[in-house]
């Protein structure tokens, strides 16, 4: 699909863009006419108005109005959405105008075709569009569940569910008192709290030793390298209910059970695989001779860790403590088992308060944690880039 | 090193194959390296320091892990077998019941009778009955309140005895005479001189009074060490139990004491003299218990006590298979007691359909983020990669927002008239919720490793397939699909790996229907305290889960595991 092979645009028959916002306007009208009682009469006025925009936009005014023609469409769309239906109309019904404008004029203009090779067939072309329609759906499905969580976060009611007063956006139906209660209801700030104390300490364990042993697995000479990996990797890959029943199991035997130190070593061996494998993925692309030549001049092992290894495996170090600090922060299983009543972290305090349905403060929580994995999410990012960067692996 | 054409005998003169031969002839000594040392020692010598930095690197984080992880684990997968209960709560009854047929069913002898009073007793004093009760519980329904009558019960025998010998004399029923007639002089000064600081001098019997009184003095000095080392109450101060005077009327039925000159033998003679006498009253062991309660003479008990005697048991596993060990060898439940098959078959079931959901949903986006420019794919992968970086309560979270009954997609379909109010669907505490939130949980697992294999794909073979004649799909049946197929392969195992051990999210929107082995080891634990059927049930499970990582070791590599593209 390169920039070199232009695709002719040209202005399509008035039958089969008639025809496409027909079974577009159909479509459209079927929902908004189930929800008014009768779906059938919704398909035909859909079609039939749809068609007739059409008509009216492609053959009485033309490409050369297309400006005020969207526009109109958006406004009085938008009335007609605010009269049936108050403020939530409105905004539906601009949405729509919208759509359908753009629509109206992308499918009778043949603008669709601008971005592909001239030599696809009509099948071929509805199917990329049907495919794309597809995978728009799947993120859709991927990324509605936490979009929700946000406003409903700000419900005025304790409810779990979007109020009336909410679908107006009347300001009477959100509120803060949700995050007031987050920030002042002491279970609340203690989970916190906890979370906070516990991870850090279980991220500092799990990066100091697992960045020393990626070092050390790096190495090309290390004895029963697979069997020490498989070790290494396994709290990974064990189930986390296994893990927490053997935990549970072993540390009430060595009385570590609801101690903050149990979750900590926990929390810390559960870490360990992300740093591990982050880690080395960043040492694939090392350059040993950057070691030796500090070693040729003098420097003892401890300088040229720091002065040479460090900064250029550093991306790798932060992006596996990233992992390794979400994994603690995130972790319920585990903390289940061997917590206590005193050591309740935020992911228990959420875990009960969703098994009881006690009140929309965990929305309140999940907003702001959805807030903090986009802020840990940009931060891997960007070290990830900067160490390929570093390793000379991709141009930036 | 030679191949045919460099054979010595065909071309003389200086090849390098020559050179190398000669140089192997020649024997001039080994090379030396710069120190001194020949070369090959040398080299060896800084292998093996480069070896040992490597392990000494590795060695803090492997000891870690080891203490912390797999000795958990291992601890874990020696409870599925462990069994010493029994034993070591009613060792005498295990003994006694050494030649028992248990498949033969029948009461036993008089002698297990016998044993399980003074076990029984023991343990109640322990307060290990009821521990006893509850695991034997789980085999046989009834045990646990069996025992705990019986330890609240069993002091009913030995009272028989204690009152005729207190009626006899007074003394019988005091701490003091008893501590006399077992205790070693020497102790009992050194008791009497403890100011209570420090450990108290333990008990100790009297030389030869085990020989005349056997069972009495084991039994005082079960007592006596008990109220040292359990209660931290001097002998001295404290009235024997029953068991002791039972242990007494054994012994003096049985033996003889007339020779016995010791300190009490006064009281000891007029005692014995007591119990040869035809008016007292004695009670069989048997009747005693079976007054307690009639479960005693059922022979189930007995057949489960025997079963379960063995340090290391099959039963946890033959539990979580639905079987039971029986008398005459492991059998499967009944009918509508077997749930666990159903679970793994549930589990199993539904974590495929999981899989395959992934595949589905995840393919068309893994195809799409490979094959669109790089910087519309980097911006599309954030919408993969914010749910994977989202905490897994805040999706489930907002599944149980989603799909309830007042929910955002009944609200939404309500509204649009596709479904009645009174007619909400129920897509929540069923397997319908399971698998919807799961699968978009674990959707991410699915497409990150599918599309770093997709994107090695060179676009030229679609295309030259393409300008060879084959259709659309052909294009992509025979040549790009065979191609992405290790992507599917890898992501499919990494999905179901990670659900089939799921536990959080059957357990919030999963009801009673869309729960996991999982939920069942997590109620194991906290709720029926069966600690080792929990345990048997999460070693099958790791099993499977080992057998898939090394399929996925075997297809993928474990060096091969990426985060987050």
């Amino acid at each position: 699909m390169s920039e070199a092979i232009l695709t002719p645009i040209e202005k399509k028959p008035i039958g089969f863009t008639a025809g496409v916002l027909a079974a577009a306007g159909g479509f459209a009208g079927l929902f908004l006419g189930t929800a008014q009682g009768s779906g059938l009469l919704g398909i035909l006025v859909g079609a039939a108005l749809m068609a007739a925009l059409a008509f009216v936009a492609m053959q009485v005014l033309g490409e050369a109005l297309e400006k005020p023609v969207r526009w109109g469409m958006i406004a009085v769309a938008a009335v007609a959405g605010f009269l049936f239906n108050g403020i939530p109309g409105l905004i539906m019904g601009g949405l729509f105008g919208w759509f359908f404008g753009w629509f109206i004029y992308w499918i009778g203009m043949g603008r669709y075709r601008a971005h592909l090779v001239p030599y696809l067939t009509g099948g071929q072309v509805l199917w990329h569009y049907s495919f794309r329609v597809l995978c728009g759906a799947i993120f859709v499905f991927l990324i509605t569940p936490i979009i929700v969580v946000m406003p409903l976060s700000f419900n005025a009611e304790d409810f779990f569910t979007f109020t009336p007063e909410m679908l107006a956006f009347d300001p009477a139906g959100y509120s803060l008192k949700h995050y007031r209660d987050f920030l002042t209801n002491p279970e609340w700030t203690n989970a916190v709290k906890n979370s906070l104390m516990v991870a850090p300490v279980a991220t500092l364990i799990s990066v100091s030793l697992g960045t020393l042993a990626a070092i050390g697995l790096s190495q090309s000479h290390v004895p029963g390298k697979r069997a020490i990996m498989a070790i290494l990797i396994s709290p990974m890959i064990v189930p986390l209910i296994i893990s927490a029943t053997g935990m549970y199991f072993f540390y009430s035997k060595i009385g570590l059970v609801g101690t903050y130190w149990g979750i900590v070593l926990a929390h810390a061996v559960l870490g360990i695989p992300f740093v591990i494998i982050t880690v080395t993925a960043t040492l694939v692309g090392f350059d040993r001779s950057l070691t030796r030549a500090a070693a040729n001049m003098g420097a003892n092992p401890v300088t040229t860790f720091f002065k040479v290894q460090m900064p250029l495996i550093l991306p790798g170090v932060i992006s596996g403590g990233l992992f390794a600090f979400i994994t603690s922060f995130d972790e319920v299983v585990v903390v289940l088992f061997i917590g206590s009543a005193e050591l309740q972290t935020l992911p228990w305090q959420m875990f009960t308060g969703l098994r009881e349905q006690i009140s929309p403060t965990i929305l309140a929580a999940a907003t702001i944690l959805v807030g903090i994995s986009i802020c840990l999410l940009t931060s891997v990012e960007i070290l990830r880039r900067r160490s390929e960067r570093l390793r000379g692996m991709s141009p930036g | 090193m030679t191949d045919a054409a460099t054979e010595p005998d065909k071309i003389t003169g200086p090849t390098p194959d020559n050179a190398l031969r000669a140089a192997d002839k020649a024997d001039d000594g080994p090379v030396l390296a710069a120190d001194g040392r020949p070369l090959k020692q040398s080299l060896n010598r800084a292998l093996r320091a480069q070896k040992l930095r490597a392990l000494a690197l590795i060695a803090p984080l492997l000891i870690f892990v080891l203490v912390s992880f797999i000795a958990p684990i291992g601890d874990m997968l020696f409870r599925s077998v462990e069994n010493q209960i029994v034993r070591d709560t009613m060792p005498r009854t295990v003994a006694a019941l050494a030649d028992y047929d248990a498949a033969a069913g029948g009461v036993p002898r008089d002698e297990v009778f016998e044993a399980a009073y003074y076990d029984v007793f023991y343990a109640a004093e322990r307060k290990l009955h009821t521990r006893l009760g509850s695991r034997l519980n789980y085999e046989q329904t009834g045990a646990s309140s069996l025992f705990r009558k019986s330890g609240r019960g069993i002091d009913d025998i030995g009272e028989v005895y204690q009152d005729q010998f207190e009626d006899l004399n007074g003394d019988w029923d005091e701490a003091r005479p008893w501590a006399e007639l077992m205790g070693d002089p020497t102790w009992i000064a050194a008791q009497e001189g403890w100011d209570g600081s420090g450990r108290m001098p333990a008990f100790e019997l009297r030389s030869d009074i085990a020989d005349v009184l056997p069972r009495t003095a084991a039994s005082y000095q079960i007592f006596a060490r008990f109220m040292q080392t359990e209660e931290g109450d001097s002998p001295l101060e404290e009235e024997p139990w029953t068991v002791v005077h039972t242990a007494l009327y054994q012994d003096l039925s049985e033996g003889d004491v007339s020779g016995y000159t010791g300190p009490r033998s006064d009281m000891l003679q007029a005692a014995a003299a007591l119990v040869a006498s035809p008016d007292f009253e004695t009670i069989a062991f048997r009747d005693g218990l079976e007054e307690i309660d009639e479960d005693w003479v059922d022979p189930e008990i007995w057949q489960t006590i025997k079963t379960y005697s063995p340090s290391y048991t099959s039963g946890y596993f033959l539990n979580s298979v639905d079987m039971q060990k029986t008398p005459e060898g492991p059998a499967l439940r009944d009918e509508d007691e077997r749930i666990y098959g159903l679970l793994f078959q549930r589990t199993m079931f539904m974590s495929m359909v999981i899989t395959i959901s992934c595949i589905l949903l995840g393919y068309p986006i893994a195809y799409l983020l490979s094959n669109l420019p790089s910087r519309t794919a980097n911006l599309l992968m954030i919408l993969v990669l914010l749910p994977f970086w989202t905490s897994l309560l805040v999706r489930t979270s907002a599944w149980k927002v989603m799909l309830q009954q007042q929910g955002v997609i009944n609200d939404t379909l309500v509204w649009l008239g596709l479904v009645a109010d009174d007619a909400r669907l129920t897509m929540i505490n069923n397997q319908f919720g399971t698998i919807v939130a799961m699968t978009h949980i674990l959707l991410p697992f699915m497409i990150l490793p599918m599309y770093s294999v997709m994107s090695t794909i060179p676009q030229t073979y679609v295309r030259a397939a393409k300008s060879l004649g084959a259709t659309n799909w052909t294009t992509f049946w025979r040549v790009y699909f065979p191609q992405s197929i290790p992507g599917i392969g890898a992501g499919s195992i990494l999905v179901f790996i990670l659900s089939i051990g799921y536990y959080i999210t059957p357990e919030i929107v999963g009801g009673t229907s869309g729960i996991f082995i999982s939920n069942r080891i997590a109620y194991h634990i906290s709720s029926s305290l069966n600690w080792g059927l929990a345990a048997a049930l999460g070693t099958i499970l790791l099993v499977v889960v080992l057998l898939l990582y090394w399929a996925y070791d075997r297809i993928v590599g474990i060096d091969n595991v990426k985060l987050g593209g």
